[in-house]
């Protein structure tokens, strides 16, 4: 087990607010990194925009700080063009859910091996307190002026049902379960989604810490993460959320798997030279 | 008829009559039979029925442009649209079945050679069979080889039994004597002389642009489809097993392009393809390979736009959009093939040069490019050894390492030990996101540096024409050759054509030959005059004349000798 300070970066200028379920679920990070022997150089951190996405900024390892809602994608380029990268995909609820809504859809039905994790605090909180997808029905904003009229997104039941192969929940005022819950995930051969709850100290005065602790409780034994109804009923419970491992597939094959050209050689494309002879066969071979 | 040397043959048909596989035999068996070959599509947005048309030229020597002369018309199906008839003339021979076409052709100057092509191919086989029907009648009439029209049929339906071979064989054996008819009755449709075509290749523009990113080292291609660009992602999706290229068709034109840049962060070699509407989509993506230097390359194939435009048309309305792609302010190269061969040459060149200097490069062609096809010498066909120009990360290795050209040392993160970082946010040298106005300061002109290394290295503009001239007709992408057609048949003693090659920087030479002109004539496919504008706004010339055309087809040759006649009084 190595010491989750490899993963500091000590001249970090943090910019998350006194207080914020960020830290926590840095902490956490870095503590999955670490019990699993990882060395920064062998992760890649991608993330999109807000202040989630500012995480590979405030921790040492390779990183991809992209764009707004497109993270997904970056991190699904990265590990298509080497494999052998642990790539974990960060950003809040607006960046997933929100921006990058469809790239979620289609990066669960895609199946990267890629960690997903999204600070989930239901509010907007880089841009001042607007409501974000996940945001309560009813929570009156400076823009949500008349309250949210809108459905909140359901992240973890639309990942079940569009055949994701690893969902769970977290929350960072657990740091060792979510440390935990992050570990499978990485571990997981798959897209895996992480969907982590964390108070937004400054503009969220609703979902609190308190009411967070009020409104979740952890998974039993009894559940049996392979049954896909169940863990869609589970992600359909609003009144109090589920924590932990809702579902888990193995052996679907993954979308490195499917691109067909590491079937028979492993090495990441940065190793590779293209086969220019193959080129001018071609071309001979024309009428 | 044509001026002796060449044939020119349109062949009309709804979708759905088979009207390429006619190009497709007629391309094959006429080179492998001596012939040089050049054909160009029209097509309409629609999957069945319409009116779609190929020109062949079947020529004694290489010819690289489209004609409006019609020497023989060969229809297909009823319902020949206007763009073909005003094409016909009262040298122009026309095989149409009058039991299908009824009455549609007693009014125009064209000769009706009544063929019972239905009859026929019911005969033959099926219905199926009037393109193959149509496509022996054009072979009759020339002198091609009929062992290579077999040695087609062998070879393209072999797999589906010897039945579908032999029935095949026969409808072009019809179709052969029918030409043969033809030719006597038609005596001035000789074709022209054989030549010895056996060591060129026939290529069409999208398997010019796939082959010549892969030669440049292409491995990474995403996409959402989007005529005319399609053609390039199923070249890829079809050959990435042989090539090894990871292919994914994405969700939309946003994803493509992000997942290029993180695949190219992680040391892959990507290239995107699309059309107007779709890079308009990546424009935000491109920034990022922008600020982040991720070599990437986009192939920009352009049809008539705004928004939706004329879907399956051409056009060259998109250099502003490539010149001008995405936000704030970083360099690019910006490339355009008139012809096949650089259609290969320059989208190798773009992966060079955007590995070189770590910039985006856009290769930009249009439908009308991308669906012609001609015989070219392989030689031609040129492409630098691919280079992704990587270190391996050392102690204190910074990934935007201050240096003096500009061109920090790329690694990648799994090459070496260290940490690579990579940061959408103006950031320091690590990549981190730094908000000091110092700092950006430093990183842009870091990255502005590299932008005059993309003027210094670049691709000459082709200038040909007499050695004293003083005017000078500009152009750029694939109505170069019609241009320089044109201008061969008008033998002006004081004018020579310049296709610019790279539009984006605008290079030394450029400037120097715009400079010593007198007179500066552009030849262009848009209403606005992009590339005019553009050159004024480089050099503060300003044009005499133009010539431009934005219906949604190409350029003739005649249409430009035309054009440019009347402007040179």
């Amino acid at each position: 087990m190595t010491d989750p300070r490899i993963f500091d970066l000590p001249e970090a200028d943090m910019a998350w607010c006194p207080g914020c379920g960020d830290f926590k679920i840095l902490e956490a990070l870095k503590k999955a990194l670490a019990d699993m022997d990882m060395a920064p150089e062998d992760v890649v951190v991608v993330s999109g925009i807000g202040q989630a996405a500012k995480t590979p900024h405030f921790m040492k390892c390779n990183f991809l700080n992209g764009l707004h809602g497109r993270a997904l994608s970056h991190a699904t380029g990265v590990k298509a063009a080497n494999p052998k990268l642990t790539v974990v995909a960060i950003g809040g609820d607006g960046d997933m859910y929100g921006e990058g809504g469809n790239h979620f859809l289609h990066t669960v039905r895609r199946n990267p091996d890629i960690a997903n994790f999204v600070y989930n605090n239901m509010v907007y909180g880089l841009t001042k307190g607007q409501a974000s997808p996940t945001s309560p029905r009813g929570m009156v904003t400076p823009v949500q002026t008349r309250g949210v009229s809108s459905e909140p997104v359901n992240p973890l039941a639309l990942a079940i049902v569009q055949g994701a192969t690893f969902v769970a929940r977290a929350f960072s005022g657990d740091v060792d379960h979510t440390a935990e819950t992050m570990k499978a995930a990485i571990k997981h051969r798959g897209y895996a989604l992480v969907d982590v709850f964390q108070p937004c100290v400054s503009f969220n005065k609703i979902n609190t810490f308190k009411w967070f602790k009020d409104h979740t409780y952890r998974l039993g034994d009894e559940h049996d993460s392979s049954n896909r109804s169940a863990a869609l009923a589970l992600a359909m419970e609003t009144e109090r959320f589920p924590l932990g491992i809702l579902y888990r597939e193995e052996g679907r094959p993954t979308f490195e798997d499917s691109l067909g050209i590491y079937e028979k050689d492993d090495t990441p494309l940065h190793r590779r030279s293209p086969d220019v002879d193959k080129v001018r066969e071609t071309i001979d071979s024309m009428a | 008829m044509a001026s002796g040397k060449d044939l020119s043959v349109v062949i009309c048909g709804g979708a759905g009559y088979g009207v390429q596989t006619v190009e497709d035999i007629l391309a094959k068996v006429l080179k492998r039979s001596g012939y040089h070959v050049f054909a160009t599509r029209e097509y309409m947005s629609r999957v069945r029925g319409g009116n779609n048309s190929t020109e062949i030229r079947i020529s004694s020597t290489p010819v690289d442009g489209m004609v409006d002369e019609i020497d023989l018309l060969v229809v297909l199906s009823p319902g020949v649209r206007e763009n073909i008839r005003n094409r016909i003339t009262k040298n122009t021979v026309i095989a149409a079945d009058r039991s299908s076409v009824g009455e549609e052709f007693e009014k125009t100057d064209g000769a009706l050679f009544d063929v019972a092509l239905g009859e026929m191919a019911k005969e033959a086989g099926g219905a199926v069979y009037a393109n193959v029907i149509a496509a022996g009648l054009v072979l009759g009439i020339t002198d091609a080889s009929t062992d290579q029209a077999e040695e087609y049929f062998r070879s393209r339906f072999g797999k589906k039994g010897d039945k579908v071979v032999d029935e095949n064989r026969s409808a072009c054996g019809k179709g052969l004597e029918l030409g043969r008819d033809m030719a006597e009755k038609f005596p001035d449709l000789a074709p022209p002389e054989k030549d010895d075509t056996s060591s060129r290749r026939v290529m069409n523009g999208v398997q010019a642009v796939s082959l010549g990113a892969i030669a440049g080292g292409c491995d990474f291609v995403t996409a959402y489809p989007m005529s005319p660009a399609t053609g390039v992602l199923a070249f890829a999706a079809q050959n990435a097993s042989e090539f090894g290229l990871a292919v994914e068709q994405v969700e939309d034109e946003i994803s493509a392009i992000n997942m290029a840049v993180g695949a190219s962060y992680a040391g892959a070699s990507p290239m995107v393809t699309t059309s107007g509407g779709g890079f308009s989509l990546m424009y935000e993506g491109f920034s990022l390979a922008g600020v982040a230097e991720t070599p990437l390359v986009a192939h920009l194939a352009q049809r008539p736009g705004p928004a939706t435009g004329m879907a399956t048309r051409t056009e060259q309305g998109d250099l502003n959009l490539a010149v001008h792609a995405g936000h704030g302010e970083f360099p690019r190269l910006v490339l355009a093939p008139g012809t096949i061969e650089e259609a290969y040459s320059l989208t190798a060149r773009a992966f060079e040069i955007a590995h070189r200097y770590q910039v985006q490069s856009i290769v930009m062609t249009d439908q009308y490019l991308l669906n012609t096809f001609r015989d070219v010498d392989p030689d031609d066909l040129t492409a630098a050894k691919p280079d992704k120009c990587l270190v391996t990360s050392g102690p204190g290795y910074r990934r935007y390492e201050d240096v003096p050209n500009g061109v920090s040392p790329r690694s990648v993160p799994g090459l070496g030990k260290e940490i690579v970082g990579c940061d959408s946010h103006e950031h320091d040298e690590e990549g981190h996101v730094f908000e000091d106005f110092d700092l950006r300061v430093r990183m842009s002109d870091k990255r502005f540096r590299k932008g005059e290394l993309l003027k210094e290295d670049f691709v000459p503009a082709d200038i040909r024409g007499p050695e004293n001239w003083t005017r000078l007709v500009l152009c750029w992408g694939s109505t170069g050759p019609i241009v320089s057609e044109a201008l061969k048949d008008l033998e002006l003693s004081d004018t020579a054509l310049m296709r610019i090659r790279q539009i984006w920087p605008v290079a030394e030479d450029v400037v120097a030959a715009v400079e010593r002109a007198d007179e500066l004539i552009f030849v262009e496919g848009n209403h606005d005059g992009q590339l005019e504008n553009l050159i004024r706004s480089v050099t503060g010339r300003s044009a005499q004349g133009h010539l431009r055309n934005y219906c949604g087809l190409q350029f003739s040759v005649e249409q430009v000798r035309m054009g440019l006649s009347e402007i040179l009084g």
